[in-house]
């Protein structure tokens, strides 16, 4: 059965990618749909039955490379861990292929698309069931292969091709670290299975090598290295930079790729990790203490974008920090429990995003919204309740998942984890700050659209093209250039809810977003043993998780009502406060609007001295250098008139084979002679 | 069998000059010659691999004939190693033919002679046992490469081969000194017997780097790769994809079959070397192929950087390097041809390998993006393609001997990822911005019948590489049989199972002294 769930989407990948205009827009996206809900379906099953205490599984599938003591196996390992992962990515993906179908429905490339979406989905599921380190390498640069041509998807816009690369590339130093991972791990446990690996992490705690000149502690160095990776995939500070570009990519991509799955492929590693962690203290608090950097400078960036997408993008990575103190403090069970919830309501809120730019023609600016409430209720309801969710209202998903997150970084007790909570704290404030912020300004006060060049675009579209249809609106029929004088500040524009394979996906993931929690509570950061020893998991310290102080008990509560509480104020009540904030912390804003300036930095750091020095070593070293003094010197010497060399040069075929003759010649003379 | 594969072509590449008919119909008969010849080397080339014994280091297919009074021998005789070359030369070769099919116009005739023979001297690399037919066919083995360069290349072909003599004589010359030498001190010039003598240590050094001076050059390895660019961009497709698919291997072929085993002590003394010029190799020429505006010279300097991990994996003189080198060795083998051919493809359209006159081109040509983006991923070692497969063993066998040459290293995995798809994106993606780059027709069934080839081994490679690593394991294993007595500076730890069951020495060893850079 695992074998049909992981490679049923490869097939569909297959037949709609080499299928793709042959077979048609309608084929090639029933197949790949149609293969992703059986996928979905036998992951419940597969869930469920493992819930219920069926045995872990490791299927073999097939060698795949073997050299000297290294063995390397294609292999399917099912354990309750992976269990979690099937669902959520099987799940996500199914609702993202059909929402793809309303939300793509006009693209002339749907085959490509859709056989994108499958090749991820299969990447992903090889990444999740990998048995060694090697395979789930191979799923991890396969989620990065297919996220590379998803933002590049629109190939045209070069902010697309960029981006692309930039995922990618950012992305490899990260893998760079996660080889080096690999290969520390196969020297000290000689193999790179998993299972073996970290049984045997016992045996190796307190070992050191020579790690480039320096005698290091063996298991702390290997698990920074891997997590060295994690922090690429997932976008943690200093290799976050792609995640908000990735937003290039169509949104339902984002949803899937760069909020609900593949950006969790870090958190998921450390969990399957969690021995090697556990055991190195420096590590987890490192671990600790990037989560915990991530969730605070994403949450202040999110503040003062203005693209709807970008927005829960750096949400994204803030609560991908979330997880990972989270597993830094140790609580492994409550980074997953908080990655299964942010799955659906982030996905929830990336698929809400999608239809309001769909209803808005393309307009991702917010400042371009307004008012939408009203227009698009339906959309509006849904994200609402992922708002509720994400920001943790009590009873939601968001709420179970973020509290066991902050009260494990209390409980802990540590200095790292004492710090994770309260920037978790502060960042959970932030939140509910701008994603209240968000929904306030896309669906409150006034249409502000008229100054949207996409809506003008969509305006002029309909004069310019549609004259011969009937005007259902008979009072926009003056003209166009007029519109943005418009009172209402719609500019004729006329929004509509979208189809309803985009919504019935917002149904679901509404219902996830808002029960899941309440559901799975128990399990994942119960005492029962649902872990089944997939991650270090220690059921009495969640026990204590219900027994902390009061006042930390309700500090995530009231961050959150504060935090709904100052974007009221500053973008219902006083539309003012926004810009006069701006005016008194100018530098503040601009500091914070930048990014923190790290794309800046990158650039001058990385990007410009390696072109410099490629420039350098060519013109100056090979050409300069050894060309000059190589071959080209040595032309000079040999003839010093150009005649001389040219006559040299053209004969060379035949001095070649003459010097081979003389050697050859010599060769055996030497030896006739000797 | 292994006398036909050298005779054959080199009969027919003699026939393939004497054809009747006007210029028109001796092209036409010549094309389907050299086809047809090559098809029956690959065909050949699959016989001896379905007849090969893995499991043994032996030399099998043997061949002796005394030449000359006991001068030397016609002897010839694969193991797993030539035999894999050999497998990749004979693949290659009716590609090669197919890609020339339609752009080369001019002495076609003269042209399939070339490349026959240019197939004959190469299966003669790898099959000779005998010092002196090797040298032969090492050395004459470039000719017919100069010849291609130098009568159907571009514009600066003269510079190019010039350049390629210059670096060729030198390292010729010292490997002749090298070898009258050994012969000389072992009385022999057969090789099985050359690879189990024991030189004196002093001396091995000076036949050591007297032999690197020749295989440096082939390879090519920094500094002397300069030639290499220069030979590319001038060369047709066809000689560029033999160039780097086949010819590229010969110095790698030499490390493994002569320095190694015949010099095992001084190649961990000079160790350091390799892998000080595999370092700056790697680095260098990668921040050169990121600047290119060439597509060929850019190619041309990734190859530069990817035979740094053949070198650097050889000389990690382990297991998993040597074996990773190999797989490098037959991946590049295959990726560089089909990149050099993706090149040629629009080449043909627009006549300019100038990146920025593209653009674009995957509106007009989906099927050719499809292909050149595969074998992208493959030249930057997408996990699933033949190329993550030889990186990947090569830099664990270079971790094992020392971490900070897998670390210089393994950034040629982030470089090169971003020279590559920078390639990729400005010839591919973006606007169409000019009107005939727009214009081109997509792949037609000869281009197909091309890369249809060339991408499945890739993926197979990938996938499913046992087939060509089974051969390797018995000859790699005599060669660290024959490389223990060297005591190579290994594995700085024993893994820690093996370790607490001997209970617990302390785990530090030390590393190679002489890392530079």
């Amino acid at each position: 059965m695992i074998q049909i769930l992981v490679f049923l989407p490869l097939i569909a990948f297959l037949i709609a990618g080499i299928g793709n205009r042959m077979i048609g827009n309608v084929a090639a996206k029933s197949v790949t749909t149609g293969a992703l809900f059986i996928s979905c379906a036998l992951s419940w099953v597969t869930f469920i039955g493992l819930i219920n205490g069926a045995p872990a599984q490791d299927v073999l599938v097939a060698q795949w490379f073997t050299s000297g003591d290294l063995a390397v196996n294609w292999s399917l390992k099912v354990d309750i861990l992976t269990g979690v992962m099937l669902v959520v990515i099987t799940s996500v993906s199914a609702l993202v292929h059909l929402y793809s179908w309303g939300y793509m429905a006009e693209d002339p490339d749907q085959p490509r698309f859709f056989a994108y979406l499958s090749l991820f989905t299969f990447a992903m599921l090889m990444l999740v069931t990998a048995d060694n380190l090697v395979q789930m390498f191979f799923g991890w640069e396969g989620v990065g292969l297919a996220s590379y041509l998803l933002i590049g998807f629109w190939y045209k816009k070069p902010s697309a091709w960029a981006a692309a690369i930039k995922a990618f590339v950012v992305n490899r130093v990260g893998d760079f670290g996660f080889m080096l991972g690999i290969f520390g791990l196969f020297m000290l446990f000689g193999t790179v299975d998993l299972d073996t690996i970290l049984s045997a992490v016992p045996t190796a705690k307190g070992a050191t090598f020579t790690f480039l000149g320096h005698s290091v502690d063996a298991i702390t160095c290997l698990a920074l290295l891997l997590f060295v990776g994690a922090c690429g995939k997932s976008a943690q500070v200093p290799l976050h930079t792609w995640l908000p570009d990735a937003m290039e990519g169509p949104t339902p991509v984002s949803a899937l790729i760069h909020a609900a799955t593949m950006v969790t492929a870090g958190v998921f590693l450390v969990c399957r990790m969690s021995p090697l962690f556990d055991a190195s203290v420096t590590a987890s608090t490192v671990v600790t203490y990037v989560g915990a950097l991530t969730a605070i400078f994403a949450a202040t960036v999110a503040t003062t974008q203005h693209d709807i997408k970008r927005v829960i993008a750096y949400s994204t990575c803030s609560q991908l920090g979330f997880m990972f103190f989270a597993a830094g403090t140790g609580a492994y069970g409550a980074a997953m429990f908080h990655l299964f919830t942010h799955a659906f309501f982030k996905a929830l809120l990336f698929l809400c995003a999608g239809s309001v730019i769909h209803a808005m023609h393309h307009e991702q600016d917010m400042r371009y919204y307004g008012g939408l409430r009203k227009v698009i209720p339906w959309t509006f309801a849904a994200m609402v309740i992922g708002t509720i969710a994400i920001t943790g209202v009590n009873y939601t998903s968001g709420y179970f998942s973020k509290d066991a997150v902050l009260f494990a970084a209390w409980e802990r007790g540590t200095e790292a984890s004492r710090v994770a909570f309260s920037v978790g704290i502060f960042a959970s404030l932030l939140t509910s700050f701008y994603s209240w912020r968000l929904i306030f300004k896309t669906f409150f006060g006034k249409p502000r659209w008229s100054q949207s060049e996409h809506i003008q675009h969509a305006v002029h579209d309909a004069h310019g093209h549609d004259d011969h249809h009937d005007h259902v609106h008979a009072d926009h029929g003056h003209d166009d250039h007029h519109h943005a004088d418009q009172a209402d500040g719609t500019a004729g524009y006329h929004p509509h809810e979208s189809p309803w394979p985009m919504m019935v996906p917002l149904a679901l993931l509404s219902f996830g977003a808002l029960f899941a929690g309440a559901i799975f509570n128990d399990m994942f950061v119960g005492h029962h043993g649902f872990w089944n020893g997939s991650l270090v998991h220690d059921g009495e310290f969640y026990a204590a998780l219900h027994h902390v102080p009061g006042l930390v008990h309700w500090s995530p509560t009231l961050a959150m009502l504060t935090g709904l509480t100052i974007a009221f104020l500053v973008y219902i009540r006083n539309p003012q406060a926004a810009d006069a904030f701006k005016k008194q912390f100018r530098h503040l804003h601009a500091f914070l609007s930048n990014k923190w300036y790290f794309d800046e930095i990158y650039n001058w750091l990385f990007v410009k001295p390696a072109l410099w020095l490629g420039n350098i070593f060519w013109k100056r070293g090979d050409q300069g250098l050894i060309d000059r003094f190589g071959p080209d010197g040595l032309s000079g010497l040999v003839g010093s008139g150009s005649g001389i060399a040219h006559r040299f040069q053209s004969g060379l075929v035949y001095s070649y084979a003459l010097v081979m003759l003389a050697g050859v010649a010599l060769f055996a003379t030497w030896f006739m002679v000797r | 069998m292994l006398s036909a594969m050298i005779l054959l072509p080199l009969a027919l590449a003699l026939a393939v000059l004497f054809l009747p008919g006007d210029e028109q119909a001796q092209a036409r008969m010549a094309r389907l010659v050299g086809l047809g010849t090559t098809l029956v080397l690959f065909a050949m080339g699959l016989v001896l691999w379905a007849g090969f014994d893995s499991s043994t280091a032996a030399f099998q297919f043997t061949e002796r004939a005394e030449l000359f009074g006991g001068l030397f021998s016609w002897h010839l005789g694969i193991d797993g190693i030539s035999l894999v070359l050999i497998l990749l030369s004979v693949f290659l070769m009716p590609l090669c033919i197919l890609a020339g099919w339609d752009s080369i116009k001019t002495r076609v005739p003269e042209y399939i002679c070339a490349f026959l023979v240019m197939e004959a001297l190469m299966i003669g690399v790898f099959a000779s046992l005998d010092l002196f037919l090797f040298y032969i066919f090492f050395e004459a083995g470039l000719i017919p490469m100069y010849l291609i360069i130098g009568v159907w290349g571009g514009k600066r072909r003269i510079y190019a081969s010039y350049k390629f003599f210059l670096y060729t004589l030198l390292g010729s010359v010292l490997m002749l000194l090298a070898m009258l030498w050994m012969v000389r001190e072992a009385g022999t010039t057969d090789i099985p017997a050359l690879m189990a003598h024991d030189f004196p240590v002093h001396a091995q050094t000076w036949l050591w780097l007297a032999f690197f001076a020749s295989f440096a050059v082939k390879m090519p390895m920094w500094p002397v790769h300069t030639w290499l660019p220069d030979a590319h961009v001038e060369a047709p497709t066809a000689g560029s994809m033999i160039l780097a698919g086949v010819l590229l291997k010969m110095g790698g072929y030499g490390f493994i079959r002569f320095s190694m085993p015949m010099f095992p002590e001084a190649s961990v003394q000079l160790m350091w070397l390799v892998f000080a010029l595999s370092m700056i190799a790697v680095v260098v020429t990668s921040l050169i192929a990121l600047v290119q505006s060439d597509m060929k010279k850019l190619i041309a300097y990734s190859s530069v950087a990817h035979m740094a991990f053949v070198t650097g994996g050889l000389f990690a003189l382990n297991t998993q390097g040597v074996e990773g080198a190999m797989v490098v060795m037959l991946s590049h083998g295959v990726v560089s041809a089909a990149l050099f051919f993706c090149v040629g493809v629009i080449y043909d359209r627009l006549h300019t390998r100038d990146i920025d006159r593209y653009g674009g081109v995957t509106t007009n040509m989906p099927r050719y993006a499809v292909f050149f983006l595969l074998f992208t991923m493959a030249s930057i070692a997408l996990p699933g393609t033949s190329g993550f497969v030889g990186e990947f063993l090569a830099l664990t066998g270079i971790f094992k001997a020392n971490t900070w040459v897998a670390f210089v290293m393994a950034t040629g995995v982030i470089l090169g990822a971003a020279y590559m798809l920078w390639l990729f994106a400005r010839v591919m993606f973006g606007a169409q911005k000019n009107a005939d780059a727009a214009a081109m027709p997509d792949l037609s069934a000869r281009e197909w019948s091309i890369m249809v080839p060339l991408a499945l081994v890739a993926l197979w490679m990938g996938v499913y590489p046992k087939p060509f690593l089974e051969p390797l394991k018995a000859p790699v294993e005599s060669l660290m049989a024959r490389m223990a007595r060297a005591n190579a500076p290994q594995t700085q730890f024993t893994p820690l199972l093996a370790k607490a069951a001997v209970a617990a020495a302390p785990a530090v060893a030390h590393e190679t002294t002489g890392h530079s850079e």
